[in-house]
């Protein structure tokens, strides 16, 4: 048997379509170019030297202790945080499907920390951390009275980043405990278990697998985080911070290269279990709507003290986001707490703030709907569509996802400094706000297809094909149907890369040059100056744009949105 | 209506899919020749999973065949894109689009063809009065019912005047009633807008009612191609018999030129060209026997049942079992569990294979 017939009829089809034949090659194109080639130039630069292939590389970066430590403190860090994390967030899900607490507080309270990993900028708890805890901290120095408290170290990054990390890990396992048929719970109540031990038995094991996924989404978010461990590391560096002093601090290209290539090994590895065993596995085992309705569980002796946790948890980490406005609002933090307005007066008249909010702004604002349109398209072509490259374009797309900022800016500032293999092509590229945009849409695109994957997944494929029965080519069926049918998550993917971008820092960091100035990378700065006020107005700014932007968006959704119904995406 | 009735011919159709579980190919159809006459209504008739999805869209182009060539109006069509072949398809998920309201989605089609405006709203308007929608231009899909929504894809699927109107299952979300009406209806704008269709389903009932001939497929081979009445009364295998109507089959030996021994009784019957002396399964439809007090093949009554237009019987033939159908009882001898009685057929009732 031979299916060579139907393959070639199958590139005629289309070949006949120039637009998509276009199309296609223009994105393996950009996926090659700026995703894979700045990886592949890393794998060189620290394999291959003046005389051939070489661990030398490698052996020296070893050899740095700082660097070996770098590592353990990452894994211990990525380990503790992707458990804790998984766990608060299954106690918030748990608490959610599960127990009747359906007050309008606690559903605020709720829908508030499930809104927050979408607009919070990236080091926003690690600034509220030392206002709180540190030296100066309120609850440590004024109401404990400790007045050498340190927040700074391993600790401080764990608290952190668990505190971003874990609404992520409660939209995950909400939605597989949703699918839990709640007869298959009832039958093991019947029978006489106990209600912890039909958790134990019967709806632990069910969404282990799905446990497990979080646990790895947290591990690979944590050890690619550059923000928190740079603001509240201190002297305990993480991996990304150390690739990132490696290359602006020694100037050491090959050995932050080399650096580079052990992160992304680690994440890799990760991802690839993620992706391709447990992400399979944790949804093959709960495919299916509930059948009915749960009986939600009443026994005060449970819902009170899951209530207290949970809302004293969400209050912690809303106060923490509370806290930079206000620190922006103090003449000196800790110490003199005149209400003022001269931090955000600075700003804009000593810290030409006016100009970072621009290009911030604006380079996001680009590239948010080129993103948006990218991972539609991609989506598209990967759901609806069959060809030879289909494989490469969502394994690359997804691919980034598991690629650290940091990894990525030195891959950047390797491939293209000199241009494409050091071959002054595309060198004016370097620089630019052009690469900037290129960075935040590479940064944003896996979310963005991930979404419009699972929205295109949903629209009946039957209903593209007799467009395209009726004489539409793909172009139109792509305009007129399947970007119609989709806006909503189009929408969601234009608002999410905005604010993505807007709030990205680990690549940017990299390769920003001073003819830009970006907002997160002014906060950082002046966060390790120690400067928090500015830091904080700069941060409050930014708070506000993205709360802005989101909004926005649920009000368009609602007016406008084809489901009515608002899905953000992480 | 349609421009030019355009005939489909299937030369070598193959088609190959990869089994997603244990990663074998296999055929899911295989060496297909149809000759589709131009104007004629047809039928894809087979059990799930035969190949008649499969077969409907290698003619639509969403599929490749592996092997062999389809051509439409004479033209060989393999290369030619969904959009570009003169065909429409109605979905058995009707497939309208939830964006646009029924006049858009009719007129789609046509404003792809870039026609006017005015043209366009002509068309439009005639077409859903042909299908029994005048009016309801401005509704959304969402507020038509299951049939109307049906009527909205014919409709889209007639304006266009394709060649060929493709169908799969277009019925098959509608309940019993309904079906049945939107199945004279689709036959009577078939004829009307005189065009060639094919229709694929699993009901034989259906098929039988709509047309002019009808394919019967097995694992994606063509079993038979006839008019429903060839099929009924001439099934050239045990599958067709057996999937068109319910049918017994009494194991016999040829004893000449029509002629068999059943049970030890001759008895006559068409046996076409097979040999004296072989053996055979002859063909008996339940309402093909007659039960009378004397004959040549006895029987026990093992089951009786009044079903109001037949009485209905299962009779034990030596070994085996034989169901019967006495049409009009009312006027007949009804015979109780555990009376003798014998059969006796009509001539030209009993068929051999
Ligand atoms: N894309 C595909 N990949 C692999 N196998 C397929 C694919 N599409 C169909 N098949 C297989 O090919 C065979 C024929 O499928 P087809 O859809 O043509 O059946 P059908 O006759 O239309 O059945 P039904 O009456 O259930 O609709 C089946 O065994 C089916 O599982
Ligand atoms: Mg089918």
């Amino acid at each position: 048997m031979a299916k060579s017939q139907s393959a070639s009829l199958d590139r005629k089809k289309l070949m006949a379509d120039p637009i998509m034949v276009t199309t296609i090659v223009l994105l393996v194109v950009f996926l090659t170019i700026f995703i894979l080639y700045p990886l592949a130039i890393l794998l060189v630069d620290s394999f291959v030297s003046d005389d051939g292939l070489t661990l030398d590389t490698f052996k020296r970066v070893m050899a740095l202790p700082n660097f070996r430590r770098a590592i353990t403190n990452t894994l211990k860090v990525g380990f503790l945080v992707g458990i804790a994390s998984s766990l608060i967030g299954l106690l918030f899900a748990y608490v959610e499907v599960y127990v009747k607490l359906r007050t309008k507080f606690m559903e605020g309270l709720f829908k508030v920390v499930s809104m927050l990993p979408v607009v919070s900028p990236p080091f926003v708890l690690s600034l509220s951390m030392i206002m709180l805890f540190g030296k100066a901290g309120i609850i440590t120095r004024f109401l404990l009275h400790i007045y050498d408290n340190s927040v700074y170290g391993f600790w401080g990054i764990a608290i952190v980043q668990t505190l971003t990390f874990f609404p992520v890990c409660y939209m995950m396992l909400k939605g597989l405990l949703k699918n839990i048929d709640p007869s298959l719970e009832e039958a093991a109540r019947d029978m006489g278990a106990s209600r912890f031990k039909v958790f134990m038995t019967v709806t632990l094991p069910l969404i282990l697998p799905g446990l497990g996924n979080a646990f790895l989404v947290t591990f690979i978010e944590s050890i690619a985080d550059f923000a928190n461990p740079m603001i509240i590391g201190g002297s305990y560096d993480t991996l990304a911070t150390t690739i990132y002093l490696q290359i602006t601090g020694a100037y050491d290209k090959q050995g932050a290269a080399a650096m580079a290539v052990v992160l992304l090994a680690i994440t890799l590895l990760m991802f690839v279990i993620q992706k391709y065993y447990l992400e399979a596995k944790s949804t093959a085992t709960l495919s299916g709507k509930a059948s009915r309705e749960r009986m939600l569980i009443t026994d005060k002796s449970v819902t009170v003290p899951l209530t207290i946790l949970c809302s004293g948890l969400a209050i912690f980490v809303i106060i923490m986001y509370i806290c930079v406005p206000f620190g922006a609002m103090f003449r000196t933090w800790g110490y003199d707490f005149h209400l003022t307005f001269k931090w955000f007066g600075q700003v804009f008249t000593k810290y030409k703030g006016f100009k970072a909010f621009k290009d911030s702004f604006i380079l996001s604002l680009i590239s948010a709907p080129i993103t948006a349109l990218l991972s539609m398209i991609i989506s598209y072509l990967v759901v609806k569509r069959k060809f030879k490259a289909k494989g490469f374009i969502e394994a690359v797309s997804m691919l980034a996802m598991a690629v650290p900022g940091t990894v990525l800016g030195i891959g950047y500032i390797r491939g293209f400094s000199g241009g494409l293999f050091g071959s002054g092509f595309l060198q004016g590229l370097y620089g630019t706000g052009a690469i900037l945009v290129i960075v935040f849409v590479v940064r944003s695109l896996p979310t963005g297809t991930r979404s419009g994957i699972s929205a295109l997944r949903q629209i009946d494929k039957s209903i593209e094909e007799s467009a395209y029965d009726m004489g539409a080519d793909s172009f139109k069926v792509f305009m007129t149907v399947t970007l119609p049918l989709i806006k909503d998550s189009f929408l969601s993917g234009f608002v999410t890369s905005f604010v993505r971008s807007i709030t990205a820092i680990s690549a940017i960091i990299l390769l920003v040059t001073p003819s830009y100035l970006l907002i997160t990378v002014q906060i950082n700065e002046f966060a390790e100056k120690g400067a928090y006020g500015i830091a904080c107005a700069f941060a409050t700014i930014l708070i506000i744009i993205t709360y802005t932007a989101v909004l926005l968006m649920n009000i368009f959704m609602k007016y406008f949105g084809t489901s009515r119904k608002v899905n953000i995406e992480d | 209506m349609a421009k030019e009735k355009k005939g489909v011919r299937l030369e070598h159709i193959s088609k190959i899919y990869k089994d997603p579980k244990t990663g074998k190919d296999f055929y899911a159809v295989k060496d297909q020749n149809l000759e589709i006459e131009p104007g004629s209504f047809v039928t894809l008739l087979g059990p799930s999973g035969c190949g008649k999805t499969t077969t409907l869209r290698m003619i639509a182009g969403f599929e490749s065949p592996d092997e062999g060539e389809i051509y439409l109006g004479g033209e060989p069509i393999n290369a030619l894109t969904p959009n570009k072949r003169d065909t429409a398809m109605v979905f058995q998920s009707y497939a309208l689009l939830p964006h646009y309201n029924i006049f858009d989605n009719v007129a789609y089609g046509l404003k792809l063809r870039k026609m006017d405006s005015e043209t366009i709203k002509k068309k439009v308007t005639d077409i859903l009065s042909l299908v029994g929608l005048e009016g309801m231009e401005n509704r959304m899909t969402n507020q038509l019912s299951g049939g109307q929504q049906q009527r909205v894809a014919l409709a889209r699927a007639l304006v266009i005047e394709p060649g060929v109107l493709l169908f799969d299952e277009p019925l098959s979300n509608l309940d019993a009633k309904l079906r049945v009406s939107m199945r004279t209806e689709i036959r009577r704008i078939q004829q009307e807008a005189g065009i060639t269709a094919v229709y694929v389903t699993h009901d034989q009932s259906e098929a039988m009612a709509i047309s002019d001939k009808v394919i019967i497929m097995n694992k994606g081979i063509v079993e038979q191609v006839a008019t429903p009445q060839e099929a009924y009364y001439y099934p050239n295998s045990k599958f067709v018999a057996d999937f068109i109507g319910e049918c017994n089959f009494l194991k016999a030996k040829v004893t000449g030129q029509d002629m068999v021994e059943i049970d030890g009784a001759a008895v006559k019957c068409a046996t076409g060209n097979l040999e004296s002396g072989a053996e055979c399964d002859v063909v008996l439809r339940p309402e093909g026997a007659t039960l009378s007090d004397t004959g040549v093949i006895k029987g026990i009554v093992d089951y009786s049942c009044f079903m109001g237009a037949y009485q209905d019987y299962r009779i034990k033939v030596g070994e085996s079992f034989v169901k019967i159908q006495e049409y009009n009882p009312k006027n007949k001898k009804i015979y109780k569990v555990g009376d003798t009685v014998y059969l006796g057929f009509e001539d030209n009732t009993l068929y051999a294979l």
